[in-house]
């Protein structure tokens, strides 16, 4: 249970990292919270000869709010805690959904030190913020000593504990777009012990209009597959009041849409048998959470 | 330990501990859990699994860089998840600086005797820590709250009951001291 030996790299600034980045080439790795790198280094499973720290990068440090309207995100630096940015009260009142989630990963003491970026990077198919930024379309920037790049959410994972970085570029930021119009969101997953990897997790995005009738709803599912899986429920629920949808059929249809496998911890049919129960669940909440958002925001001016 | 081979660099880490300035040189990999026990013979910290997921090895710190260290004492991390290389400059309080500044026992771990809340004693460390910071956020917490905020811990001996009760006990010492 201890790590093998690496050298050690402090950069002071984001140049700087991209520099050793691009210097060391595939021996390299970044070093963020270290709480899913470490634990792999401590069993071995991952051996790096060079470790570049980027726990200094204070100018990555940051949760940030952009544009309003259409349009609107927020940016999360690459060495944010996911506690950072569970706390933060701007990104909060814009995108509940982050704060939604974040609560179920890992416990605090872990979510004060890992970040939000490693654990998109890190592309575990049940980290609950890869399946966040996938639900909204969100992305990746990425940078390297050569130049920049975004990277959508559909293209950055690609496969179980895979993203698509290069091993001489950092992912600096990701940012998630704010739901356009009257929407709400939940998260709602099922896990043996509270702050434990999730058997099934599933996030639900719904957007009411004025007559509190569905006009978008899309979910988001955790540990059922290689990658996050986005499913667009829009249609099967149709535009109906939220108080007579049919949220059961709904979760019926996304339960026979996903592919999950089975493993030590539960079979494929209870995952899947999962996955629909708690996109019935979750819809319902969101939709719920749509009127109590909206009503609040509508009285505010007064 | 075994990994002093001629060829592995060493660096020199200077920290300040539970007060204490300190400083030892060791090689990179060297986990902040071990650099505690071994390197500055502060044994209080305990390690049990080295992947994150008991807590017997937390500590509190601040420093090292991070943005969000204003009004915080210390914010609890797994010291088996980190290299003390990276923590050079910063502050640690590990189970051994929670006690009164006169040496005494400190208001959680008062609390443990009071309440029963160790057996083995293996898990307390971690627990006291983490109460430690949790109750600087939340002074007064309710009976669920408590459970909460040791949930991400492990005890093997007590079924946690006496450990809640430690925490709403500790919230209770450390009140009586603010309000005598
Ligand atoms: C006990 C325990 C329970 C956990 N439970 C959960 C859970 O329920 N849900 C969940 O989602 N996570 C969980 N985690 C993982 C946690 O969320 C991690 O913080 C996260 O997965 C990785 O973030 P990190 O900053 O610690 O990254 P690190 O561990 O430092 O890095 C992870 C990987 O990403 C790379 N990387 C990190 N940042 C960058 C960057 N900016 N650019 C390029 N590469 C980068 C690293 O090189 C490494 O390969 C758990 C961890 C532990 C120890
Ligand atoms: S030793 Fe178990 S969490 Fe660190
Ligand atoms: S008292 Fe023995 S493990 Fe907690």
């Amino acid at each position: 249970m201890k790590p093998s030996g690496f050298t050690y790299h402090r950069p002071q600034t984001v140049d700087e990292a991209l520099d050793v980045l691009g210097r060391v080439g595939p021996e390299g790795k970044v070093l963020a919270g270290g709480q899913s790198l470490v634990p792999m280094m401590n069993m071995r499973l991952a051996a790096p000869a060079e470790l570049i720290d980027i726990n200094r990068l204070t100018a990555l440090d940051y949760v940030q709010v952009e544009g309003d309207g259409a349009g609107a995100a927020v940016r999360v630096g690459a060495t944010a805690r996911h506690t950072t940015v569970e706390r933060d009260t701007a990104a909060f009142t814009v995108l509940p959904l982050l704060r939604q989630a974040l609560s179920h990963v890992a416990h605090s003491t872990i979510r004060n030190q890992g970040t939000t970026v490693g654990s998109l990077v890190h592309a575990d198919p049940a980290g609950e913020m890869t399946a966040v930024l996938a639900l909204l379309d969100g992305s990746v920037e990425v940078r390297s000593a050569h130049g920049a790049r975004c990277v959508s959410a559909s293209d950055f994972f690609v496969g179980p504990l895979e993203s698509c970085l290069e091993p001489d570029e950092l992912a600096t930021s990701a940012v998630f777009p704010v739901p356009e119009g009257r929407s709400g969101s939940a998260w709602l997953e099922v896990a043996r012990r509270h702050g434990d990897y999730a058997v099934c997790g599933v996030g639900a995005v719904l957007r009411l209009d004025g007559d509190a009738r569905v006009v978008a709803a899309r979910t988001g599912y955790i540990s059922v597959d290689a990658t996050p899986v986005v499913l667009d429920l829009g249609e099967v629920i149709g535009r109906v009041p939220y108080d007579t949808a049919d949220w059961d059929a709904a979760g019926r249809y996304a339960a026979a849409q996903l592919q999950p496998e089975g493993d030590i911890h539960a079979s494929a049919a209870y995952r899947r048998q999962l996955a629909g129960v708690l996109t019935s669940r979750a819809l319902s909440a969101a939709a719920r959470h749509a009127l109590a958002r909206h009503d609040i925001m509508t009285e505010v001016p007064q | 330990m075994s990994d002093t081979s001629a060829a592995e660099p060493r660096h020199e880490v200077n920290l300040v501990v539970n007060g204490v300035p300190r400083s030892a040189t060791v090689p990179a990999r060297r986990l902040l859990s071990d650099f505690l026990r071994h390197d500055l013979g502060l044994t209080g910290t305990h390690t049990g699994c080295e992947h994150g997921v008991c807590g017997a090895c937390t500590v509190l710190v601040t420093g090292a860089g991070r943005s969000d260290d204003e009004g915080v004492s210390g914010r609890p991390i797994r010291s088996c998840l980190q290299f003390a290389v990276m923590y050079d400059g910063a502050e640690i309080t590990t189970v051994e600086g929670c006690t009164r500044p006169d040496g005494e026992l400190g208001p959680v771990q008062q609390a443990f005797q009071d309440c029963h809340g160790l057996q083995c004693g293996f898990c307390t460390p971690g627990f006291v820590t983490t109460i430690t910071a949790y109750l600087e956020e939340n002074p007064s917490p309710s009976e669920e709250e408590a459970r909460e905020a040791i949930s991400g811990n492990l005890c093997r001996c007590t079924g946690y009951q006496n450990i809640v009760a430690s925490v709403l006990r500790a919230a209770e010492l450390k009140s009586e001291e603010v309000g005598g």
